[in-house]
């Protein structure tokens, strides 16, 4: 009945009676309302890069850390695997991961920074501590439905966890296996719970999202060094800006771009094109006396899995 | 026309038949189903409660059953629009008796398949995140808005040619079916003015739904094509993916119109030769996807790339796991279960009827979605860095969802059949007078059998 009313209408608007403008209304009406239910998704994100400037998945709700110069700093990190031995020589578990996992209440299983061995060819082997990349191409952010991982305006890469939905598709992404889920309520010990949650720091942790390295820029900014660089008894990991170009190990201070291309540094997976912050200089612990056979390190503790009450962990 | 009088009463009746008359059969079906889809929903429940914790899924295979069902159930949706808008565009008669069951396979799975990903997430209670946050450059979204198109497109081409079938069951009801059949059929009378707009109307939508569908499944791959792995950074992924989902989408309109045929008597009218054509489709898709698997694999395998060097895994690994390893019997039975038997069964004289092509969709069906499987978790596990590869085994809670998903996408065919017409009432009765007409003027002596005619009878 609606129908007839509305051709009857276009016939009375027109004053053609002949039923030619009453089917081109018609499916005007049905082609518009198909058009006009279907981008309905799209609308929000077309009316807010129509009403803002686009800078892309970048947000910040801080001002950034300046270098000297007036530019903003850009955090950098150097891992020196000629001094890293996977604290074999220290007989702990790697002490770069324990200081994370105290620091940020890591829950069980997360290895924020990971030591991982891998093969050399002639047969010994490597560890390399592996903390988040910080692409400045980074895969995660690219695919993030709704802007929750993003970078910061210092180049680092955080998550929102007040606003991750769990999709997972960034720990697809992620080529370097460095991003961690809360698949149920993640065991941390009481006092993270006091902890006010800041994307910087993300405690305490939120069931159902995506965790990662942060690169600690908290920290960097109140004058400290991560605590994965603190934690190294070797001295093995340099923390600095690229702007500035240096960097330090809390020990050493070292010229960046003159350390990088002096050690042939190098970042994993160059060939994807992730252009990662985490430069690594070749080598197998040799400078703090491993001897490249020597295989295995002590698996990671989580020291105070048994004051988390009633949380369960689960396996990577 | 005289003629078709009686012929066109009786096929009004056969369609209008499972609403008149319920069997007991069908309320213990009924209640089943809902049995299977409340277990299904306890299952959630204790997923939300507890977290996604309960499920086989962790951080290194962070995707599994959930995934591959949303991908299997968007392929099946592509069954409505092969059969229905392009047998339609090429004029193909004999299509008539299947496409409403086709158009509606599309809805229905594509209703199934939309909630995966919403099941699959972390925190589902902030779905609307999606809204207020969505970014374009995410695939994710490119899925929600092709979905939601594809969604709107297929309704509106369910509900087109629909509307004159409708209006007979209006005029043949009383109570609330009338008055739900009146607000459907908004008024038809079929008048000739009528008639040519919704002709227009329905040529308009079915040329419009093909790009859709076909970008739709374009975009479910490329939530997986996007990233940087090895396994799913492939450009043949589009294209694969739309080919296995036409493949897939006819195998289950077969399955389906198997089962109605024989519980609601449609003999008469969807005949041998429907699924004997219906199964040449699925021939010919199965060679396409054979030839989708050398190219995707042979362009890999060839090579033996490992992105990262040393320090992760390559295509070896990949190729080794899925041909000789943890895969390997699920892949073999894939592809000559799913891809090599089901063209024989359909293309060897002595199979060629209407339980070889069944048994032939039924393989390709649970093929199809190991395939799915396979592209998923076979890919996630093939490890980035220097750790073991973890395993992936669903537990109960997937189980039960994903039977519960079955049982809705049986649940909503159950209940559409006992309120809309299963048949296209005056596609069936145009397509049986152009035919008689075309008959009657070439030669009026001999006339080939027509559907819906008894062997060798005269109308």
């Amino acid at each position: 009945m609606e129908t007839n009313q509305d051709l009857s209408l276009a016939q009375e608007q027109t004053g053609q009676p002949d039923g030619k403008v009453g089917r081109r209304r018609m499916l005007k009406l049905f082609g518009l309302g198909a058009l006009s239910v279907a981008p309905l998704p799209l609308l929000p994100s077309v009316l807010s890069s129509a009403l803002t400037p686009s800078k892309g998945p970048t947000r910040s709700d801080y001002d950034p850390a300046l270098a000297p110069n007036g530019r903003v700093r850009r955090w950098t990190m150097i891992i020196d695997l000629r001094y890293c031995d996977g604290c074999q020589s220290v007989g702990k578990p790697p002490q770069c991961t324990t200081a994370c996992i105290e620091g940020h209440f890591a829950p069980e299983p997360m290895q924020w920074i990971e030591v991982f061995e891998a093969d050399l060819h002639g047969g010994g082997t490597q560890f390399i501590p592996a903390p988040c990349q910080q692409c400045q191409n980074p895969p995660c952010t690219n695919v993030c439905p709704v802007g929750a991982t993003f970078a910061t305006p210092e180049g680092s890469i955080l998550i929102d966890q007040t606003r991750c939905i769990g999709c997972r598709i960034c720990m697809a992404a992620c080529p370097y296996d460095r991003r961690f889920f809360n698949w149920g309520d993640a065991p941390q010990p009481p006092e993270a719970m006091l902890a006010h949650y800041d994307v910087e720091h993300q405690t305490p942790a939120r069931k159902g999202t995506v965790m990662k390295c942060d690169f600690c820029p908290d920290m960097a900014r109140a004058g400290t060094l991560p605590y994965c660089a603190q934690g190294c008894p070797n001295k093995a990991i340099y923390y600095g800006d690229l702007e500035q170009d240096v960097a330090t190990n809390g020990k050493d201070i070292v010229s960046v771009s003159r350390f990088l291309s002096e050690h042939e540094a190098y970042n994993l997976k160059e060939d994807l094109g992730t252009k990662p912050r985490v430069y690594y200089v070749p080598g197998h612990g040799e400078f703090v006396g491993r001897d490249s056979t020597k295989k295995g390190r002590m698996a990671t503790v989580w020291p105070w899995v048994q004051r988390a009450k009633g949380a369960k962990t689960w396996k990577r | 026309m005289e003629a078709i009088g009686p012929w066109r009463q009786r096929l009004e009746d056969t369609t209008y038949a499972p609403i008149e008359r319920t069997s007991k059969v069908y309320w213990i079906w009924l209640s089943f189903l809902l049995a299977v889809i409340a277990w299904g929903g306890y299952a959630y429940y204790v997923q939300v409660r507890d977290g996604l914790i309960v499920t086989g899924l962790r951080d290194r295979i962070s995707w599994g059953f959930y995934i591959t069902n949303f991908v299997f159930f968007i392929g099946i949706s592509h069954a409505g629009t092969l059969i229905s808008a392009i047998l339609r565009v090429s004029k193909a008669g004999w299509r008539t008796p299947v496409t409403r069951m086709a158009e509606f396979i599309t809805v229905v799975a594509l209703c199934c398949g939309a909630l995966f990903p919403i099941i699959d997430l972390g925190r589902p209670d902030r779905i609307q995140n999606v809204i207020l946050y969505g970014r374009w450059q995410s695939p994710i979204i490119w899925d929600v808005v092709a979905i939601t198109t594809y969604l709107t497109a297929s309704i509106t081409y369910l509900g087109l040619p629909m509307i004159p079938d409708l209006a007979i069951f209006r005029d043949r009801t009383a109570g609330w079916r009338k008055w739900l059949y009146s607000v459907l059929a908004i008024g038809w009378t079929g008048e000739t003015r009528q008639r040519s707009m919704l002709a227009t109307i329905i040529a308009t939508m079915m040329i419009l739904i093909i790009p859709i569908a076909v970008s739709v499944h374009t975009v479910v791959s490329w939530i997986f094509a996007m990233n940087l792995r090895v396994g799913w950074n492939s450009t043949i992924f589009g294209a694969f993916f739309v080919a296995g989902a036409i493949f897939s989408g006819v195998a289950t309109l077969v399955i389906v119109m198997a089962i109605l045929r024989k519980i609601y008597h449609l003999e008469e009218y969807i005949l041998e030769k429907h699924f004997v054509y219906l199964g040449y489709l699925l021939a010919a898709m199965a060679l396409i996807m054979i030839y989708g698997n050398l190219s995707e694999f042979i362009t890999a395998g060839y090579k033996m790339e490992v992105p990262g060097g040393s320090l992760a895994a390559g295509t070896e690994f990949h190729l080794r796991e899925l041909f000789l390893n943890q895969f390997a019997g699920f892949y073999w039975y894939y592809f000559v279960g799913g891809l090599v038997v089901p063209p024989l069964l359909i293309l060897i004289p002595w199979t060629r009827n209407i339980w070889g092509v069944v048994a032939a969709a039924f393989l390709i069906d649970v093929a199809m979605w190991i395939e799915r499987y396979f592209i998923v978790v076979a890919t996630l596990r093939v490890p980035l860095m220097p750790y073991e590869p973890r395993n992936y085994g669903p537990t109960w809670v997937e189980w039960s969802i994903i039977a519960a998903s079955f049982a809705l996408f049986g649940l909503l065919i159950t209940l559409f059949v006992k309120i809309f017409p299963l048949l296209a009432i005056w596609e069936i009765t145009e397509q049986r007078e152009e035919s008689e007409a075309a008959i009657t003027e070439s030669s009026p002596g001999a006339r080939p059998q027509l559907a819906g005619e008894p062997a060798g009878g005269a109308v």
